[in-house]
Formats: C-alpha cells, sequence, structure tokens
C-alpha cells in the first residue's frame, strides 16, 4: 500500500533514493557478511596452523578431519544437551511466572520490573556472579545446602563432573527465564477475555482451556521466544567461560567455546576456519527453517 | 458468599507469597554481587559467608580507579556509543526505505534480519585475521565497526516496525507543501518515531555495551572493554574477587539506570519486535 501512494512526485532522483538510503547499511553488513564468508573458504583449504604458513590448496583435508574430530562433535553434543535442558525449564518456569502475575496483584509493576533486571545483565557478569555463589568455601549456595541438610557441604560445583552441568544450567536459567517470562506475559494479556468465559461456561476445566484456548492463542509469541533462546544456547560461550572455561578437561566445551580455543589458543587457523564453515551451514539451514515456520513481524 | 471471599483472599496471599520468594529468588545473585563489592577482604574471605557487609565502604572501587582499570568503563562506553550512533543513523533509513518502498521486498528484509542469527564465533574468527593485517586490533575502529555491523540488523528490523507504525498521511502532506525526501525523513519521520528511536537506541546500547566475545578476540590493552577486564580477574588469586565484583557493578548499574527508563518498551525490544507489549 505504501508503494501506490508514497512515491507520488517520482522523478529520476526519487527512485534513487530508497536505494541509496539501503546502500550503507547492505555495505557494512556484507563487509562483515560476506567476506567472513568468502575467506573462511579460502582459508578452510589451505593448511594454516601455528607452527606453518602453508597457503597452498590442500584440498578437502580439513573438511575430513572434521568427522574424525572426536572432540568437535562432543562440543556440539555439549551445545544440544545445553540447548534441550535449559529452554524447556526456562520456557515451563516463564510461562508459570507470567500466569502468576498475569492478574491483579498487589506491586505487580514493581516486581515485574525487579524480575526483568537478569536479562540486561551482561552474560560474562552473570557468570561471574554465579562463580561466586557457587565458589566452595565462601560462597553462598554451599552454606544454604548446609543449612538444609544440617552438615557443613563444600561442593565444587564448577569442578566435580556430576555438579558443573546443573551448575552452568542454573546460571542459564536464571537469566533467561525472565526473558521468556516476560514475552509470554505480553502474549497471555493479549488472550481474548470473552473466549475464556465461554470456556468456562461451557464446563472446561483449567488444563482443557490451557490447552485449547489459551496456548494456540499466544503461540506466536511462544514460537519467536523459542527461536531467539535457541539461537542463542547455540552460541552459548560467556557463562560456560567465566563458570568453568569448557572444563573439567573438555566436559562443558560449547561448539563457541571450541571454536574459540581451536582458533586463538591453539591456533589451528585452517583447522578453525572449516569448523566456524560447519557451524555457518548447520545453521543456516536452522534459522531458515525457522524463518518459514515463525513471523518475527508482519 | 463469605466463604469465597475468604478463599479469594487466602488465593492472593498465597500468589503474593510465591511473588516475592520468585522475586527473591531472581535479586538475589545480583544483590551477592553488588554487597562483595563492600566488603572488605576480610569479610569477603569469611567462612561461613557473611550476608552483608560491616559496614559501607567503597575501597574496592578506589582501587580500580588507581589502578587505572576503571578507564575499561570508558572504553565501553566509546565503543558502544560511537557503534550505537552509527548504527542508529545508518539502520533507521535503511529501515524508512524498507518500510516505505518495500525496498528489496521480503527477501531483503529476511536477509538482514538471518545476518543476526549467525554465531558470533563464526564471524570473529575471520574478522580477527583481517583486522590483524589491517593492524585494526585493538582499535577503537576495528571494535566500532563490528559492533556496528553486528547491531544493524536489530536497528533496522525494529525501526522498519517502529516506522510502519507512523501514519503515510503526514509525510505525504510534507511532500506536497515541498519539502523534500531528506526533510521528510529528518521534520517527519524522525520526530514521529522519537519514543521508537530512543527504545532502539537503548537496547543497541546495551547489546554493544555487554557483548564480550568480540571484545575478548579483538581487544587488548588499549580498548579493552569493561566485559574483558572483568575476566582478567579470574583464575588468579582469590584476592581478585572484590575486584570482579566492583568492576561487574561499575558495568551494571548505568544498564539497570537506563532500562528503568525503557520499561515500556522492554517487551517489544527484546523480542525484536514480534510483541508489541
Amino acid at each position: 500500500m505504501a508503494q501506490a501512494t508514497a512515491p507520488r512526485q517520482a522523478d529520476f532522483t526519487d527512485r534513487n533514493f530508497k536505494y541509496f538510503l539501503v546502500g550503507p547499511s547492505i555495505f557494512v553488513l556484507l563487509l562483515i557478511g560476506i567476506f567472513p564468508l568468502v575467506y573462511l573458504l579460502v582459508v578452510s583449504f589451505q593448511g594454516i596452523t601455528m607452527t606453518e604458513v602453508d597457503t597452498s590448496f590442500v584440498g578437502v583435508r580439513n573438511f575430513a578431519h572434521l568427522f574424525r574430530d572426536r572432540r568437535l562433535w562432543e562440543a556440539l553434543l555439549h551445545t544440544v544437551i545445553f540447548t534441550a535442558i535449559a529452554l524447556p525449564i526456562e520456557l515451563v518456569l516463564g510461562l508459570a511466572l507470567a500466569q502468576l502475575f498475569l492478574d491483579r496483584l498487589p506491586g505487580r509493576q514493581i516486581f515485574i520490573a525487579l524480575l526483568v533486571l537478569p536479562v540486561v545483565v551482561s552474560p560474562i557478569v552473570s557468570g561471574a556472579t554465579w562463580s561466586l555463589m557457587f565458589d566452595n568455601r565462601f560462597g553462598p549456595i554451599n552454606q544454604v545446602i548446609g543449612w538444609v541438610t544440617g552438615s557443613p557441604r563444600t561442593l565444587l560445583w564448577t569442578i566435580n563432573p556430576a555438579l558443573v552441568y546443573p551448575a552452568i544450567i542454573v546460571a542459564e536459567v536464571w537469566q533467561w527465564t525472565p526473558f521468556m517470562f516476560l514475552l509470554l506475559l505480553a502474549a497471555l494479556a493479549n488472550v481474548d477475555k470473552s473466549q475464556l468465559e465461554a470456556s468456562a461456561i461451557d464446563g472446561a476445566g483449567y488444563w482443557r482451556t490451557f490447552f485449547k484456548i489459551v496456548l494456540p492463542a499466544i503461540w506466536p509469541v511462544m514460537a519467536v521466544a523459542i527461536l531467539i533462546r535457541g539461537l542463542d544456547l547455540f552460541r552459548l560461550f560467556d557463562i560456560v567461560w567465566a563458570l568453568t572455561k569448557g572444563g573439567p578437561g573438555t566436559m562443558t566445551e560449547t561448539i563457541s567455546v571450541f571454536t574459540y580455543v581451536k582458533g586463538f589458543q591453539q591456533f589451528e587457523t585452517s583447522y578453525t576456519a572449516a569448523v566456524a564453515l560447519l557451524i555457518i551451514v548447520l545453521l543456516s539451514v536452522v534459522v531458515f527453517a525457522a524463518l518459514k515456520r515463525v513471523r518475527l513481524a508482519r | 458468599m463469605n466463604d469465597l471471599h475468604a478463599r479469594q483472599r487466602v488465593r492472593l496471599t498465597l500468589r503474593l507469597v510465591a511473588a516475592l520468594g520468585i522475586t527473591v529468588f531472581f535479586l538475589f545473585p545480583i544483590y551477592w554481587l553488588f554487597m562483595i563489592s563492600f566488603k572488605t577482604a576480610d569479610e569477603i574471605f569469611s567462612y561461613p559467608p557473611k550476608w552483608y557487609p560491616g559496614h559501607l565502604q567503597f575501597g574496592n572501587y578506589a582501587v580500580l580507579f588507581k589502578d587505572g582499570d576503571a578507564i575499561a568503563v570508558w572504553h565501553s562506553l566509546v565503543v558502544a556509543g560511537g557503534s550505537t550512533l552509527i548504527a542508529m543513523f545508518l539502520g533507521t533509513i535503511c529501515a524508512y526505505s524498507l518500510a516505505r518502498f518495500k525496498t528489496g521486498g521480503e527477501h531483503l528484509a529476511n536477509w538482514i534480519i538471518s545476518q543476526r542469527m549467525v554465531p558470533p564465533i563464526a564471524v570473529v574468527f575471520p574478522i580477527f585475521l583481517l583486522y590483524v593485517w589491517l593492524g585494526w586490533v585493538d582499535t577503537y575502529v576495528g571494535v566500532i565497526l563490528l559492533y556496528t555491523a553486528f547491531n544493524l540488523p536489530y536497528v533496522i528490523w525494529m525501526m522498519r516496525g517502529y516506522i510502519l507504525d507512523i501514519p503515510l498521511a503526514l509525510e505525504e502532506s510534507a511532500l506536497v507543501d515541498g519539502c523534500t525526501r531528506w526533510q521528510v525523513i529528518w521534520r517527519v519521520v524522525f520526530p514521529m518515531c522519537r519514543a521508537g528511536l530512543f527504545a532502539t537506541a537503548i537496547f543497541t546500547f546495551v547489546f554493544a555495551w555487554n557483548e564480550f566475545l568480540f571484545a575478548l578476540v579483538l581487544t587488548r590493552t588499549e580498548v579493552g572493554t569493561y566485559t574483558v577486564q572483568v575476566t582478567h580477574y579470574f583464575g588468579g588469586q582469590s584476592n581478585f574477587w572484590a575486584k570482579i565484583s566492583a568492576m561487574s557493578v561499575l558495568g551494571t548499574l548505568p544498564i539497570f539506570v537506563a532500562v528503568a527508563f525503557m520499561q515500556r518498551y522492554l517487551v517489544r525490544g527484546i523480542s525484536l519486535g514480534a510483541v508489541k507489549g
């Protein structure tokens, strides 16, 4: 509709004006978007490492190595595990919180304003905060566990293999549940009240109403929330870096941590380029499929 | 009737208690972080842990300023501020073109938003190699350019939504009155979406301010941001706890203040415009 009415005095300069406006942005995006891709493609077919600058063509050697690299696939698996555990918890908790704060409640606005704070804390800072909280001697978490169980505890949350996953997931869930909460609260507030009343009059119970009316109504927003959080979890780096740096060993190494270590600590330049390309390809498939289903805006 | 009333009161009380408990849980880590920054070393390393400092003292902050570490907050400000200004200007005029002329159609808009979803680690690696070659590592130019590029899709996407919310009639009458295209943008569009511009700028600023991975790779001492500075205190001797918390508070407090003004736009801002809030 805008196109039909806006360029009324469409002379030559007017027609170019719209391209002139997008030009600078597209240029910057291409510079940072396309250049790396081309560069990765070139480097990944070479043999550059810390010790040798071998720019000759080595064929698909780096890509073949991708498939034999246990550590890479384990990192991918860890990333999937973090996502598969944290995302549902955040979703369900966020939804429960949204339900709790949906109706009238004294101080509701203040509660909401306070609950939002974790979302805007830098992830590296929240990772640092939780590492202080999880400290085996001077952190409050072991202290509280000691009170509850009756005897002092010195659990090594960031070192003990059985505890590192819960520790990271707690920090992650703490930071991002409010994100889910905010979005779902907005979505729930927009659910048609008359439909809920009609459903109550028809004698439908709470859960039946929830699954038949509320869930379909909030689904579009929920899908966006899942997409945004899913993509964020796929690139999970900061909280893991602050809490464990991928340790103990490589137990909590995510794909981002793995790539960082390969590229910036072990300097396997060409191989890292191949890994980065793999990540881009994997993610492009997901994003492409997701954007077809999810409407981010009208 | 009385019975029903009593049950409602019990329900409300239970909800209030739950709300209080949950809020305490979500605020406690932030409280703990802030509180450590006011403790003395003895208080930080007392066992069992103390839940509040004996008295308010700012020694931990004074150390950061005396050692010059606090300059990292200034670096963050320059980098986040600079990239926000550039991204807002370029992004908004681009968004105007997308919204009003449907430039490039759906494909261009979708390509732009998909740029935001590329994992930073895959981008920063080749960018780092490029910057080494250009001599841009640890310079404002390099970091600001990358942050600008990374936030552009967000700005374009959000501003496109805000501009679509403005009625077209005003721009038309301005054109009829003899305004040039640029004057329409400056005098009609920008003022009309002032709130949206402001909200988007704040969020763009927060993203850049809080960013860690790019800064970790691309900055050293000259332009190292506060997020990187925080990690410099990790791991070593545990008496760095005071610095971790004080530096974190310096970086977090401004964000809290900014967001306090942004409550109305928060939902729209963090949902990429999908929820109008």
